[in-house]
């Protein structure tokens, strides 16, 4: 994903990530769909009212959740409002830079927000105050550390922290920060299972090096039934067939990130 | 400023049955951090802040290059989700501008940046939760990152903070202490010549509280300096920890 300024090594280090697929090797020694090792710390942060710590590989994201009294929007007056945002630490990789996000962290923030938004897990509806005032579930993923795949580490993580929520105590439209009416109830499941194409070989759980050896990425989150986002990343183009058999792996490997939920 | 309403002290002890002049848990870890040439999570109470080093590497953009020496830069952030009260904005802000500024003025005084001209050394620090004392976790944070990798430093730095409530002195403020004393001062001195490398305070002191505080600050800098030096043996062993230039 991030920005590869160095041609030659770029190039150099795509032909040696070739001569091993050729012979179905990685780098790291995994199979093509196989994850790295996956950890979930659920309830990290106590001051936020949902938060995980996700690691994939070295790969390691914070999630944490806070409420608000917020202006419905005026599209949907009477539901509450659901905001995804992801800070690329500058600690967390040399290719990461301070400043406002960019259009990186943007698509980033944005994919792992509609995996959650289109499954609908969230009952907006129930947070509904009165005329103009709504809750506001605000979800904010830091980047730690930068291995490769961040969206799947930023799914898992996002996804445990709602489903370690509390709903915060409300009176006369206004939180009582400390207090809770009740947990955040999350009946489906759905998780970003991501890919890199180098050449024709596509790789579930890419590597920061397989990354950015890779012409394209692919995102494919599903619930436990269906799809709930894709998003394609990159330059390079994937085939049809591609596509459909990632979906396959997304399914099979999702049961397998659930078992950590 | 003092809230008469919440008693912070009552029979010589604060609100977290500490005594005035403990300090509350501290845990420094090095090398948390895969792709940073040098990390550290430090847990200070209940404040949790992650740093990361990169460098020293090229000065980008060049104008800001000398010749001389290398640059230091250095930014403090907090998560939004950091406090117990509202979300926050995320994105940097008037206080952790300062903040930021502060510590990096703090670790400049040590790192021997005439080593590397030409080249900047980036220190980064994220606060992911708050409790009183953020700075200097994230200033800790960053002394034992820039360890980590291995950077040059005429000495250590250790911070802490020390103030008034409830009338008394006390050392390692809590958050309602923070918010309710009637003194903050959060200070950063070198560990072998006690040079004050960062120094704040608000709120009111006498003249003789504030030399009796940073007299408070020094013994409690001991403290510290051991738990950096642990942190360090942890990861690199005995022999290092010995060789560096930390008490």
């Amino acid at each position: 994903m991030g920005e590869e300024k160095d041609i030659i090594m770029h190039a150099m280090r795509k032909s040696y990530l070739l001569t091993l697929l050729a012979n179905g090797e990685r780098l790291d020694g995994r199979g093509f769909y196989d994850y790295r090792h996956v950890e979930l710390h659920k309830g990290v942060i106590e001051t936020a009212e949902g938060s995980a710590l996700a690691k994939i590989g070295s790969t390691q994201i914070i999630a944490g959740i806070k409420f608000e009294v917020v202006e419905p929007f005026a599209s949907d007056p009477d539901k509450g409002v659901f905001v995804t945002n992801a800070e690329l630490l500058p600690l967390a990789s040399s290719r990461f830079e301070p400043g406002p996000p960019r259009e990186e962290s943007i698509e980033f923030a944005r994919v792992v927000d509609r995996a959650i938004r289109s499954a609908e897990i969230i009952d907006l509806n129930s947070f509904f105050l009165e005329e103009g005032k709504a809750l506001g579930l605000f979800l904010d993923l830091y980047v730690l550390d930068y291995g490769g795949n961040m969206v799947d580490a930023a799914g898992l993580a996002a996804l445990a922290a709602l489903k370690s929520t509390k709903i915060p105590k409300v009176e006369n439209a206004q939180i009582v920060r400390g207090e809770y009416s009740g947990v955040l109830k999350i009946e489906k499941h759905p998780l970003p299972v991501s890919f890199a194409k180098i050449e024709h070989y596509v790789l579930a759980d890419p590597t920061i090096e397989e990354e950015s050896a890779s012409d394209a990425g692919l995102t494919i989150a599903t619930t436990e039934e269906h799809i709930a986002a894709i998003q394609k990343f990159g330059t390079g183009g994937f085939k049809k067939d591609d596509v459909l058999n990632s979906v396959d792996i997304a399914f099979e490997k999702t049961k397998e990130l659930r078992k950590y939920l | 400023m003092e809230n008469k309403e919440i008693e912070l002290i009552v029979n010589g002890k604060r609100l977290d049955g500490r005594g005035l002049h403990d300090l509350r848990p501290i845990k420094i870890k090095v090398g948390v951090l895969e792709d940073a040439d040098g990390s550290a999570s430090v847990e200070w109470g209940g404040n949790k802040v992650v740093a990361g080093v990169y460098g020293p590497r090229e000065c980008i953009p060049r104008h800001m290059e000398n010749p001389y020496k290398a640059i230091v830069k250095c930014q403090y952030m907090m998560s939004t989700f950091c406090s117990l009260e509202e979300h926050g904005r995320m994105g940097p802000n008037r206080r952790s501008v300062e903040i930021s500024k502060v510590i990096r003025q703090a670790l400049e005084n040590v790192i021997m940046v005439e080593l590397f001209p030409k080249s900047q050394i980036e220190v980064y620090a994220i606060v992911l939760q708050a409790d009183g004392g953020t700075r200097i976790s994230a200033l800790t944070a960053a002394v034992a990152a820039l360890m980590d990798a291995g950077i040059p430093l005429r000495d250590t730095v250790i911070g802490v903070s020390v103030g008034k409530a409830g009338d008394k002195l006390i050392a390692d403020l809590g958050k309602m202490e923070d918010n309710f004393g009637q003194s903050d001062v959060p200070i950063a001195f070198t560990n072998r010549d006690k040079d004050i490398v960062l120094l704040q305070m608000d709120g009111l002191l006498t003249k003789d509280e504030l030399s009796k505080i940073i007299d408070l600050a020094f013994r409690k800098g001991e403290d510290i300096n051991q738990l950096q030096r642990k942190a360090i043996e942890n990861k690199y062993g005995e022999t290092v920890s010995k060789r560096l230039r930390i008490g």
